[in-house]
């Protein structure tokens, strides 16, 4: 299987009034098609800043990096990828079906299949019937929700998501993880997801790459023996603690030398 | 509802003040007419009273102080007086009438909204330069500053006389001193506005590949719906105060800036000060309304009005 998105010796120094900042060296990574690759390391670990370097919303400064075979500004130009971010943010002058049409409006979607995409994506949420409500009469897990429709909706093959649920209870979270799996199954999209959390990173991801920060680089990367299909219990199997294990002891490593 | 209380107790308290005030500031006015009617006055030359305070000389005459309240040409008139010339020049009179204060109202209304809608135009015009060029950003932002340091007062005279030589008169030299004044808040609260969308936002219509103008129509502009409608509220009032103050240094004949100073310079305070409350009642008018519109435009939008 052909690498969806290719980084070889990635570097990304940021130029700050204290000197430079390496927010990424030398990164090599290959995602697979369907893969749901995981990004998990301490802040300052540039893993949100590999994710943006995917989406074309920060240059590299070296290296070379591919999304669908094309460079990620191509593939920006050519919307090819779903970018959620930490917060909603949705507009809050638009009602939840409006801010699903936002970008298929942008993208110049006809009006009648606009309809039907926004109706669609909102079943795949489990948002069906909270089209014409505004923002502010959702609890902030359905707010998230709604801006994973609103990634979903004009059908990018990739999905890349910073920390959905960082800003979530662990509940609301537990059951958006489990909707998220399923969702990928389904869909079979390629997903790039950041996260803080080590169960998370474990429960949701066929590969988790564990970063270091500086300078942010790969320390290990973890290819899951667990199956597709993950009920919230495997968390209690052996397997499972096993990964959380090796990824805790990866996260340790990259502090070693603090 | 709450409010009403804490509103009344404040017109109270102001309108109490007044009433207080009225006494020592007519009792001179007062003592010298009583006099000269054939009463007994303490002290009781007009040189000697000038030495006295109005609150001593009310104390020594105490019987004078209900004429005070009551004079024909007061110094200060009492609530009741100026009530009865609005009463008298806005529900006694034709609207056509010269000495309707409706029809003043209206020729000072007609050049606050042109005023107005030159002002807040060009405003978002400016507003929307600013945003999208470094270039204006740097250029008319420290003249839009500088532009209103300049005296409105000083400047007007100038303005209308200018205009009126080149045959321009009426209502536009007074709208466009309106338009100076309200352009500023709509420049500096749009400016606001279509920055507060955070860079969140915008690197989300960047993932989108969208346009300048799709980002400008979806994203800052109605993001600045709310900064606009405060910009509205202070523009419109400094329209009005600017088109009033258009009307004082040139020989105006009509309008509440005429009405003002007709009644100073003839001695009539009653016109100045009925002309003064209903310039107040028009600005809190035209407040109310936009205020309505704020708030029925940010409910259809699904947003709170602050």
């Amino acid at each position: 299987m052909s690498a969806v998105i290719s980084a070889s010796d990635l570097d990304l120094t940021f130029q700050t009034n204290d000197g430079p900042v390496h927010a990424l060296k030398g990164v090599d990574l290959d995602i697979a098609a369907g893969d749901f690759v995981s990004f998990i390391g301490p802040s300052g670990c540039g893993k949100t800043t590999f994710l943006r370097v995917m989406a074309d919303l920060e240059q590299p400064t070296g290296g070379g990096i591919t999304v669908n075979g094309v460079s990620p500004a191509e593939a920006r130009k050519s919307r090819s990828y779903g970018y959620v971010f930490q917060a909603a943010g949705l507009y809050p002058w638009r009602t939840i079906g409006g801010n699903i049409r936002l970008p298929l409006e942008i993208m110049g979607i006809p009006k009648a299949e606009q309809a039907e995409r926004v109706a669609r994506v909102l079943e795949l949420v489990e948002l069906g019937g909270f089209e014409k409500k505004f923002p502010w009469q959702l609890s902030g897990g359905m707010q998230q929700r709604a801006s994973i429709a609103r990634a979903l909706s004009f059908d990018a093959d990739i999905l890349l998501m910073d920390e959905p649920f960082g800003a979530l209870d662990e509940i609301v979270r537990d059951h958006l993880n489990e909707q998220l799996l399923k969702l990928w199954d389904r869909t079979g999209k390629t997903i790039a997801f950041v996260t803080h959390s080590i169960p998370e990173a474990v429960y949701l991801s066929t590969k988790i790459v564990v970063m270091s920060p500086r300078p942010g680089r790969i320390t290990d990367v973890i290819d899951s023996p667990l199956p597709r299909a993950r009920p919230l219990d495997i968390r209690d199997t052996a397997e499972f603690l096993e990964i959380a294990h090796r990824v805790r002891e990866g996260l340790r490593a990259g502090h070693a030398d603090d | 509802m709450k409010s009403v209380v804490p509103v009344l107790s404040v017109i109270a308290a102001i309108i109490g003040f007044w009433l207080l005030a009225v006494i020592p500031m007519n009792m001179h006015l007062v003592a010298d007419q009583a006099q000269r009617d054939g009463a007994v006055v303490m002290p009781d030359t007009p040189i000697a009273r000038q030495e006295v305070s109005g609150i001593a000389l009310a104390v020594k005459n105490p019987d004078l102080i209900p004429l005070t309240y009551d004079f024909n040409r007061p110094r200060l008139p009492a609530p009741q007086q100026v009530a009865k010339e609005m009463y008298d020049t806005i529900i006694g009179q034709r609207i056509t009438s010269k000495r309707s204060l409706v029809y003043h109202g209206w020729v000072t209304l007609a050049p606050t909204l042109l005023g107005f809608v030159i002002g807040t135009g060009l405003g978002v015009l400016l507003a929307v330069g600013i945003v999208y060029s470094r270039v204006m950003d740097r250029s008319v932002m420290p003249w839009a500053i500088v532009s209103q340091t300049i005296p409105i007062l000083a400047l007007a005279p100038m303005v209308i006389v200018v205009l009126g030589s080149m045959g321009v008169q009426g209502l536009f030299p007074k709208s466009i001193i309106a338009a100076y004044l309200s352009f500023f808040p709509v420049v500096v609260g749009m400016v606001k506005g279509l920055r507060s969308p955070d860079a969140m936002q915008l690197d989300l219509l960047r993932t989108y590949n969208a346009s300048k103008s799709q980002g400008f129509w979806s994203l800052r502009l109605p993001a600045s719906a709310p900064y606009l409608f405060a910009s509205f509220k202070i523009g419109i009032s400094a329209s009005l105060v600017g088109t009033i103050v258009a009307e004082l240094p040139t020989g105006a004949r009509a309008g509440f800036g005429a009405r003002m100073l007709v009644g100073d310079q003839y001695g009539q305070p009653l016109v100045s000060w009925a002309a003064l409350f209903a310039a107040a009642l028009t600005a809190a008018a035209l407040v109310g309304l936009f205020g309505l519109i704020e708030r029925i435009t940010l409910r259809r939008m699904g947003m709170q009005a602050t």
